[in-house]
Formats: C-alpha cells, structure tokens, sequence
C-alpha cells in the first residue's frame, strides 16, 4: 500500500511513491538511512520538493528541520527541478588551470544564465561541479549525461545546441 | 568457501590465463570510457574471431592502466606493449599485426618509457590486467591468498604487527601509523566494531582511489576484510563519492561476487570470522572526508567534523570502535601479509615506507595515474615520468596535496616525497594530487581558486574556515584585480594563521597552503598585481582565459 | 563514579570531574575564560573558537568548551597569541553579517558586543558583509533577523535538547548556513514550533527576539536556570 496509514502529504500516490516507500521500508523506517532515502527519491523524482522531503520526514520521523538540513548541506542533492537539458562543466583543479572557466562564461553568455541556474524556458540547466576525476582529458563537460574531453567552449556550445535542437525536432 | 576451494580456483584460473599467447586488456575506467572504449573491445572480440586467434589470445575488460591522455588506452601481454588512442579500426589492425603477425604496430604505441620505468606498483599492481568485474581473475593473480593466511595461520595480534613493522602510514593524508591505528580499535572496549573504508575522494584534481575502485576492487575488500580480522569487527562500510557511478557499480559487483564466492559472508575459509561490507553513497560534499565527518554522513547526518578526542578508534559509528582507512591503505594490507613486512619497509625511504599514488594533472605533458616508491624527488615525477611542460612553456609551480595543498616553485623539486619533507615545505601530502603549473598560470588566480574551493566545501560550523576563509578569499579576489596594498600581505598571513591553528577540523587548518605559500614562493606576482597593476602570466585585470586556454 | 582530576589553569590547582570539558572545570573554580557558543545546560558546539586555550606541550589551541580535562593537563587561557584569535574570531564574526548596535534590539545586552569590547575590537580589519535576508516577523510574539545571527546553533540545541521539539536547525552549509524553522518556513507557520520562547532567550545576539521588547538579561538567567532544573530532575 502506498502512502501507508493515510497520511495526507502533497505526493501523489503513483508507481514511484511506491517504489520510494519500499526503498524506506528496505531500510526498516531507519532515521539513519535518510541520505540513502534522499538519493532514492532524487533517482525516482529527479529533484526533492518540499512535499515529497515532509513525506520523508514523517516516514523517517526526523525533523522537518533536520530533514531539509540534511538534503540542503550536499550539493548532490536539487531542491528545484532542473531543466529539460543539463550541461556540467568539472570546475576541478585541472579543468580549471586547463580553462574550464571559459566553458562556463560562455555558455553563461550565450543563454543568459547562471552557474546554477536554468534558463527561463525551462529547458536548460547549467551546473558546474567539483572533478568529475576525468582530470587527465580536462577540461571535461558533462551534456546530458555524455562526458565530452578536452573540450573547447565550441565544442560544448554544439553539443547543447544539438541536444536541444533534438529535442525540438522531437517536439514537432 | 574451503581453502582448498581457493587454491583450486586459483590454480584453474592461472593455468587458463597463461593457456593463452596473447592477452588484450582494454582500459574500460572513468577516464577511457567517454572515449569509446567499450566499442574498441568489441572490436577486439570481432577482430581475434575474424583472424580466428580466439585460442591463443585473450580481450579482457579491464581498469586503468594509468596513462589517461591516451584514451583509450590498450595493454597488450606478454611484454606490456602500450597503445594509444584506439579505435575500432586501429583495434583490427592490432590483432592482424601484433597477434597474428607477431610484429607490434610500433606507430601507434606510446613512446615514453619513462612514464613506467619509474614507477613501482603496489597498491596498483592489477589495475589494467585483470578484468574487475571477474573475481576469478582477481584470484588468479594470488587474490584472497593473504586473508586465507590470516584467517588460518595468524592471529590478530599477529596481523596487526605485520601491518605495523611494515611502516605502513595512511595514505587518506594525514600519514598517521596504520598499525598503530589498528592497535587502538583492536583495544577499544566496545562491540560490535566497524571498518569504515574511505573512498569519498572529493579533491579536486584527484582520481587514484577511483581509479583503484574501478580496476582492482578486490583488493579493496581483502584489505578491508583482513583489517577487520584484526580489529575484531564483522561490518564493514565502502564510503565512495556518488560522482564517481562507475566505481560504485564496480564495487557493487564486486561485493556480490565475494559474498557468493564466500570470500564476504559467515564463516570465511570455515573459521570463526565472519564479516560483510555495505557501500555508502557521499552526495556532494568535500568535508565528508574528514574522519568525524564520515561518520555523521554514513548516520545520515550533515557531515560536520566534530572535535577529537574521542577519536573514531574510542567512539566511531553510533559510538562504537571504528577503524577509518583510506582505500589505497587498505589495498596495500594483502601485500604486505604475503610479502612480509621486511620486504615492505625495504621500499621507499626510511621513515615513510612503500609508494604513494599520484594524480598527475595540469599543464603537464603526460598526465596520467601513477604510483611511485615513497621519497622520489618532485622533479624525477615532473619531468621523466609526467614529462615536463609543453615546449615553449616553462615550468612555474607544482600543488601537491590537492586544494589545500601548497604549491612549490622549481627550487624546492628536488624535494623528496614523504610526508615530513612536504608539510615542511608548505605542502601536504594530501590524498594525492600533483598539479603542474607553465608560465600561464597566475599564482594569485591560482590561491584564489583554491580558496575558493574551501569556501564552498566548508561545512559552516567555525568560524575561522567559515568566516575566515571567505575573507581571505575576498582579499585575493581583490587582489586579482590590483585592489590592496603590500602592506596588506601581513594581514593576509595572520588571518591564515588564525584559520590554520584555530580551526577545528582538517579542511580550515590547511585550506590556507596556497595562499601561503604562493606568497612566499611567489611573492613578486602579488606585488606585481599589487604595485605594478599588471598579472605577469596575463590572466587577471579582464584578460580572462588569456592564460588558461591552451 | 567519577573520579577527580587534577589539572593546572594559568598555574593555579585545580580538580575536576573525570569527562568535565576544560570551561566547565574553569568556571566551577571561579576562572573565567570568555566564550560564546557556549550554553550551560545543553550540549558543546565547538564553533565559535572564542573559547579558545594552549595547552603545554601542544603547539596547537584548543576550544575549552569541547576538550576534556586530562590528569596533569596544564592549560593557559591567556596569552598573546590567545587574544589574537579571539580578536580574530569576534571580529570575523562581526563582519560576516551586517552587525550595527545601535539599530539591534540587544544593543547594551548582546554578549558578542560585551565580548569586542572586552578584546578591544575597535575596528575591524575585513571588510563587512552587507546580508540582506529577509527578517521573519510573521510570529506573533517573537521575530527572527537572520542578518543578525552568528550561527552558533544554541537556538538549535535548546529547542531540541531542552524542549525537545528540534523545530530549529541549520541549512545549506559553509557561509550561506542560515537557521532555519521546520522545512524553511516562515515562523508562523511553522507546525512543530510550541512557542516556548527558549530560542530567543537563548539567542546570545538580536538575531531571534520577543517583539517589541528589548533583550534583557534577567531573562536569561532564567533560561539557565531552568536548563538546569531539567537537567537535575532526569
């Protein structure tokens, strides 16, 4: 049974709830496994909102508090739904000395965001992180999930445009 | 499973590997699979089945062999004949020319011998030669040979003095005894105890661990379960970086595949022992790797470091005694059981004993993962294995130690490697990070990059890392810029003495090395920014990336 | 049970109880050494570093507050080198958030201000950060300044150790750190809060205060003591 006890909280009741509350019941209700409940939920829902953190909480019986501590102090963790498409720039030590920084800007500049930010439509989100340990092929970007080595802006710049583009063709 | 069990796989598995001529390992890690490595081993498998060599050679998946510029990167045995940049196309080639031909294709090999020559490997004595994702192979090659000799010929005492005859220091850093640390949870009133080993490796720059994960990570768990033998625990925890999938999914395996070998599990080799190990999942956050800190995060807690004493040993997970070792630590224990402490302590220099992994990174010719014999100069790492600088560039600094380790100028590279001559110097040993530095490179930039990497990692409880280190990030910030005075370098240096000395964990008490040292290595680029309002390598005042690009 | 300890501060005897912290053992003795994240009654933090002290034979500092007495031990709780810190961390303190006493309700009662002037913070060396979070005025009763809280979690540790409710606790981490109520709600509408007021009593600062009212001391006395009645009666 999903939503065990009739608990009102502002997750719908569907296939992932499930999938959650059995992840939370694997883990026996174990106030110790919120990091793994909070990676769970993160997989299942692809970003934790308020609702679905309460729900935890009350699962868990933490603290709401506590809770949203928790998923705020990893950066892993996204409290905002991210956009359609994900660009991550590895803003590690030798992407950096190897000009990472110029990846960034220019995406920046060229669709009018910020570092940890989504663009207005809602489809692209620009995160940059700390090593994704590729630092041999630095600078590295990650765009939706395939890792492009020794990239140049350009490089990154096409690789965003075509997946967007992409999905502008599936769109029609 | 039964001891004669392992002997007999181990026989069968040794007999099969060596049934055959040829072996093609292909680098399937992090660093070569983005670069189509899982298609070249493909197109091994079609090739040697075209050529009809299926008998007599050998494709196996495999981890890192180190040498990450030249992804992907193909090993082929006998002889360890290293190619570079494979393709599908060139992997046909290969198997007509090499295996069936017999002639290696001399154009596509990596030319630098140097790279291996002066590398000695130990903890990575695997990693490129077996497939990780075959614990059979791990066997063949004598693995879980040395926890069958602990388990039925030592005693916990006994493994504990080996460990700690051999010198062995913690490689997560800190360079603390290993065998001593051991002694102190084997001690420690209190059960039931853990094994927390340490993969949450979140320098920036740094891959070794990941790496080590990817490759070998049976060594990993032999090391972990031979370290528990000792101490007297059943339950282990793997804490590894959520960013680093591949290794997880590895280690994953890895784990099932020992539980059903019986290597993991009640009873091992039917004795008393029993053990099991559990992976954690790190989401994000540097400071996690702090001792104290890895505890709050495997409770599921904010990864706040807490003051010590009580140490993890005394009062770890949910208090109990909890032995914390890095991975690389650990994936020396087998050898050092098999080969004996004498030969141990023999390697390296004499008051830091075996070898050490390096990320070797930067603006560096050969960059790569390396492992070298403790007490080699900074400058034999530099230029012969990592092959110095582009040409036309000149060597400016190497960072060793990762985002808080200090950055040293060329006079100081004939500086041995080992923990005391380093922290000397300004830097740290770190996890392992070696970042070169050309004469593009802006020092000031540099100190504040890295201090603003401590800035975002700090976990916000003292004020010295938390309040502190943003200041002196602002500072430099300012700096980059011309803004400050030299009258202000004083400051600078009594606010990074205040963060060094009055923080409370490791992340603050050496966030301040860059910035340090680079200002007394270095000190004529801040006063050229400063005085002359100009930045000697063209990076800062608005020529952004006028250093960086290549 | 416990067995005492005899330890040395600034050369003076002292005996304490076996597992005391350093500060507990000084101030039962009458010695004082100045702190701030600090709370009697409630657990240790080990943030503000205020606290600070040198132990003989160790060429690092210590925070009093967290480190227990060890037979022996010789601690000094004044030296040069311990004003510099101390000086150093009130004044980071001070410019980590837009501090003016002369517009916060603790003006005159709030202990970081009592503390810069008894190091002699006449200036500050960095320059200050001008926060502009939003100040929560919804409850009732009380308000809350972020802009004016200095993060050393006594609020948290009151109303989860003391009223046992754990409505406050911190987010994010490193410098954007911000207490918070439940799931970073406005106080009012938080459901977990009871209202007890122990946080703002707690409160070293102006940073969580009774509307309408200046801070005074007497209350806090209050609060301590009452920590301790609970304590003594469990």
């Amino acid at each position: 049974m999903p939503n065990s006890g009739g608990q009102q909280t502002g997750v719908k009741s569907d296939r992932r709830l499930q999938m959650l509350e059995a992840a939370i019941k694997q883990h026996q209700y174990s106030k110790d496994a919120l990091l793994e409940i909070l990676h769970t939920a993160q997989e299942l829902y692809g970003y934790l909102d308020k609702d679905l953190l309460q729900h935890i909480s009350r699962q868990l019986r933490l603290p709401p508090s506590h809770v949203y501590g928790v998923a705020t102090f990893y950066n892993l963790f996204k409290l905002k739904k991210p956009g359609m498409h994900v660009v991550t720039v590895c803003m590690g030590t030798a992407c950096y000395v190897k000009g990472a920084e110029n990846i960034v800007s220019t995406i920046e500049r060229e669709f009018n965001l910020k570092r940890g930010g989504t663009t207005s439509d809602g489809r692209l989100s620009l995160f940059v992180t700390r090593c994704i340990g590729a630092c041999a092929m630095a600078p590295n970007a990650i765009v939706d999930g395939e890792v492009i080595g020794k990239a140049t802006p350009e490089d990154v710049l096409r690789k965003v445009k075509s997946a967007m583009g992409a999905e502008m063709v599936e769109a029609r | 499973m039964k001891p004669d069990e392992l002997r007999s796989l181990a026989q069968k598995e040794s007999e099969l590997r060596k049934s055959y001529r040829y072996r093609i390992n292909v680098c399937c890690s992090s660093g070569c699979m983005p670069f189509g490595s899982l298609k070249v081993l493909s197109a091994f498998k079609d090739a040697v089945r075209e050529f009809g060599v299926e008998e007599e050679c050998y494709v196996a998946r495999t981890g890192c062999v180190g040498t990450c510029s030249l992804a992907p990167a193909v090993l082929v045995e006998p002889g360890d004949y290293l190619y570079q940049n494979v393709t599908p196309e060139k992997a046909r080639e290969i198997v007509k020319e090499h295996i069936v031909g017999g002639r290696p294709v001399k154009s596509m090999l990596y030319g630098n011998e140097a790279f291996f020559k002066k590398q000695l490997r130990i903890v990575l004595r695997n990693a490129g030669k077996i497939d990780p994702l075959r614990i059979e192979d791990y066997i063949a090659v004598g693995g879980y040979y040395a926890l069958l000799k602990a388990l039925t010929r030592m005693t916990p005492q006994g493994v504990i003095e080996e460990v700690a005859l051999s010198g062995l220091k913690g490689r997560g850093g800190a360079g603390f005894l290993t065998g001593l640390k051991w002694r102190y949870v084997a001690r420690a009133p209190g059960s039931p105890k853990y094994v927390i080993a340490n993969l949450d490796e979140g320098d920036p720059g740094v891959f070794a661990n990941r790496t080590l994960a990817e490759a070998d990570p049976h060594a990993i768990l032999e090391g972990m379960a031979i370290a528990a033998y000792a101490v007297g625990s059943q339950k282990g925890y793997i804490y590894v970086r959520s960013e680093y999938p591949l290794a997880v999914q590895t280690l994953k395996k890895a784990i099932e595949a020992a539980r059903s070998m019986g290597v993991l599990g009640d009873n091992i080799f039917e004795t008393s022992f029993s053990f099991d190990v559990e992976l954690r999942l790190g989401a994000g956050a540097f400071v996690a790797g702090e001792e104290t800190a890895i505890l709050a995060s495997i409770e599921g807690r904010r990864a706040m470091p807490r003051p010590r004493p009580p140490y993890p040993a005394q009062s770890g997970l949910w208090g109990k005694p909890t032995l914390i070792n890095n991975v690389e630590t650990l994936a020396n224990v087998p050898v050092i059981l098999l080969k004996g402490s004498e030969w141990f302590s023999s390697i390296g220099s004499k008051n830091c004993t075996g070898t050490k992994c390096f990320s070797l990174t930067g603006k560096v010719n050969n960059p790569g993962l390396i492992e070298v014999p403790m007490g080699i100069t900074l400058r034999e790492v530099v230029f012969d294995i990592g092959g110095g600088v582009a040409p036309g560039r000149r060597f400016k600094a190497v960072q060793v130690g990762g985002p808080s380790g200090g950055f040293l100028p060329e006079q100081l590279l004939d500086l041995p490697i080992d923990y005391e001559s380093l922290t000397k110097a300004g830097a740290i040993m770190g996890s392992g990070g070696i970042v070169v530095l050309d004469d593009t490179s802006c020092m000031v930039d540099t100190a504040k990059f890295f201090t603003e990497f401590c800035v975002d990692e700090s976990c916000g409880k003292c004020t010295p890392c938390r309040a502190g280190l943003y200041k002196l990030y602002k500072v430099l910030d300012g700096f980059t810029r011309g803004e400050g005075s030299v009258e202000d370098f004083s400051k600078v240096e009594e606010l990074c003495e205040f963060i060094k000395e009055a923080s409370l964990c490791g992340l603050g008490q050496t966030a301040p090395n860059p910035t340090l040292t680079t200002l007394r290595y270095f000190r004529d680029e801040y006063i050229a920014h400063l005085v002359e309002k100009r930045c000697p390598a063209g990076k800062c005042f608005g020529n952004s990336g006028g250093g960086g690009v290549e | 049970m416990s067995k005492p300890v005899e330890l040395t501060i600034d050369g003076k005897k002292v005996t304490a109880k076996e597992g005391e912290t350093i500060l507990e053992a000084a101030r039962r003795n009458g010695l004082y050494i100045p702190a701030l994240c600090y709370l009697e009654g409630v657990s240790s933090f080990g943030g503000c570093r205020v606290c600070v002290v040198e132990l003989k034979g160790s060429p690092r500092v210590f925070a009093s507050c967290v480190t227990p007495v060890t037979g022996g031990m010789e601690v000094v709780t004044d030296s040069e080198k311990l004003r510099r810190y101390r000086r150093w961390a009130v004044e980071l303190l001070l410019a980590e958030r837009p501090h003016v006493c002369s517009v916060c309700v603790a003006n005159g009662s709030c202990e970081l201000q009592q503390l810069a002037t008894e190091l002699g913070v006449d200036h500050l060396r960095v320059d200050r950060e001008w926060t502009d979070y939003e100040v929560d005025l919804t409850h009732e009763r009380f308000a809350y300044d972020p802009n004016r809280c200095i993060l050393c979690t006594r609020c948290i540790r009151v109303c989860d150790e003391v009223e046992g409710v754990h409505t406050l606790d911190l987010m994010l981490r490193g410098k954007n750190s911000k207490v918070i109520f439940d799931l970073d709600e406005n106080w009012g509408f938080s459901r977990s809060c009871t209202s007890c007021g122990k946080c703002s009593a707690s409160c070293p600062v102006g940073a969580l205060y009774v509307k309408g009212k200046p801070l005074s001391e007497v209350k806090k006395k209050d609060l301590v003591s009452f920590i301790m009645e609970r304590r003594s009666e469990k």
